[in-house]
């Protein structure tokens, strides 16, 4: 008698992959470990770990100037505004008067930042979806960006331009030239990328209905910065709780209502032209003035805990810092907005394809040095 | 219906897309701005303030202006210098005075945050803009700053 069991080969099963942590749509070294059933995704578990540094702890070695250098590598594509939210921190706690350069000086460079990092975020959730052309448009217009930090800071990157007090040096005299030149560029530029990439249909129809986050959901998570404004959820830092030069311009906050990846993608390319705003308004009127406020050289803060949060390209970046009265940090704390932003991604992915996966990822903005630390 | 009117608006979007594409590719000269290195190494010229690596100038006499107060190595977050010094006898004054006798720089630790150079308080080292700095070996990487033979340069006092 014939004894073989009858396999159903249509039967489907459960089981498990890895996206990562080589994976070239997951920007870094991010690990997901999906549960699959066929294309249709029924977990998604981030696996962090691969870049963690202890940043939290070195800085209860360092002293609160040596700080300020270590953010940069966390979330390296808004490191000004990382770097700026330690030094209002400090500043906040040490209760200096900095003067209005300095603030107008900060806004202008993170505005700044804010379009690199989000025309890169162009060029590269572009690619991730397939069209390959975006990338270098966006690289294109960022090298500008970074040709005037190069020239004023000093670097590209990892530009460590703020110490807690005010700059470590002057903005060169090419600054305010380049970066007019920059804004008139940019603004011919822009509608291009409405053109090439935002209207398309075939772009359109692969964005818009997937990846739904509700505005509760939105709250309940801590999603910040364009993924919780695409929901509908007014959390912009700089609106709500101004710091440096931001209540001085008029800024409109871009709020949208679906909440798919269509709509954070309209956020975030919005959003380059509030910054751009910005920056006019207050190119033309930097103040005269110093640079600096004095500090001792050894900065040792007050016996306390102290916070400040400043809204980042990718969102709400907290920065929590306990002293006990001595030169170095007790307890230094980073809320980073990569990380809340990432915790949702199981929450919008799952009932979707892998494919739709990749273009939600996208649209999250995620750094993984801000998420690991 | 929608069936033909989404081809149609497909093309057109895609139409519309390539006609920005089709102009840079038509006038690929003008917008250039690719630069071609390495073959552009005589013209190519960094930023005066661009970070490249931590140099200590030298006069014509062999005399370099740090004064061993350690201000720098204080100040670097990662222990990019070490500075090596006792104490000899000034032969102007023929008191002693501490002197360096290597100011050793690990590029291969450095971050280029630069708040040795804003420590120094006599101005002795500064940033080079030189920034091809691969090499075989690791060692190749901690450098001497000064020179050998190299002396304090009279009159700089921290």
């Amino acid at each position: 008698m014939d004894t073989t069991p009858i396999i159903n080969n249509f039967k489907s099963e459960e089981y498990q992959i890895n996206m990562g942590p080589q994976h070239p749509a997951t920007h870094g070294v991010l690990r997901l470990l999906l549960t699959i059933d066929g294309e249709i995704i029924k977990k998604v578990e981030p696996d962090l770990g691969y870049i963690h540094r202890s940043i939290e702890k070195m800085c209860e070695r360092d002293s609160y100037q040596q700080i300020v250098h270590l953010t940069d590598r966390m979330d390296y594509l808004s490191s000004h505004i990382n770097n700026e939210a330690v030094c209002l921190t400090v500043e906040n706690a040490l209760e200096l008067e900095i003067p209005e350069r300095v603030k107008v000086i900060r806004t202008i460079i993170a505005e700044l930042t804010r379009i690199a990092s989000h025309t890169l975020w162009w060029g590269v959730m572009g690619m991730d979806v397939g069209a390959l052309t975006t990338y270098f448009y966006g690289f294109r217009d960022r090298e500008m960006i970074n040709d005037i930090f190069e020239e004023t800071c000093g670097a590209r990157l990892t530009m460590n331009y703020n110490i807690p007090g005010g700059l470590m040096f002057d903005i060169h005299p090419n600054f305010v030239k380049r970066t007019k030149e920059f804004i008139a560029h940019f603004k011919t530029k822009l509608p291009e990328y409405d053109l090439l990439l935002s209207n398309n249909i075939i772009f359109r129809k692969r964005m818009e209905g997937i990846g739904i986050l509700t505005k509760e959901d939105a709250i309940s998570f801590g999603a910040s910065g364009p993924v919780g404004r695409a929901s509908g959820y007014s959390c912009d830092v700089r609106k709500h709780h101004s710091y440096s030069a931001y209540d001085k311009v008029k800024f409109n906050e871009v709020l949208k209502t679906e909440g798919d990846t269509y709509s954070r993608y309209q956020v975030r390319v919005l959003e380059m032209w509030e910054s751009l705003s910005i920056i006019e308004q207050l190119i033309d009127n930097i103040p005269e003035g110093d640079f600096f406020a004095k500090t001792n050289a050894v900065i040792k803060l007050p016996e306390g805990e102290y916070y400040q949060k400043v809204e980042t390209a990718r969102g709400e970046l907290g920065v929590y810092i306990v002293s006990t009265g001595t030169k170095n940090p007790y307890r230094m704390k980073f809320r980073s907005p990569g990380f809340s932003n990432l915790s949702l991604l199981n929450h919008i992915a799952v009932g979707g394809k892998i494919g739709d996966l990749v273009a939600t990822m996208a649209t999250l903005d995620l750094v993984i040095p801000d998420i690991d630390r | 219906m929608s069936y033909f009117s989404d081809i149609y608006n497909g093309v057109k979007t895609l139409l519309t897309g390539m006609s920005v594409t089709g102009k840079y590719f038509l006038h690929s000269r003008k917008g250039a701005i690719t630069q071609q290195y390495p073959d552009n190494r005589d013209t190519l010229k960094m930023f005066d303030r661009f970070r490249g690596e931590v140099v200590m100038p030298h006069d014509e006499n062999n005399e370099h202006r740090c004064t061993g107060c350690q201000k720098c190595e204080l100040a670097c977050p990662n222990g990019s210098i070490e500075i090596i010094w006792d104490r000899q006898v000034d032969p102007e004054t023929g008191k002693k005075k501490k002197m360096i006798d290597q100011h050793i720089y690990h590029l291969g630790m450095c971050t280029m945050c630069g708040l040795c150079i804003e420590a120094c308080p006599t101005d002795a080292i500064k940033w080079a803009q030189n920034f091809e700095n691969s090499v075989y070996d690791r060692a190749y990487l901690t450098r001497v700053l000064n020179k050998p033979g190299s002396k304090l340069m009279p009159g700089v006092e921290d």
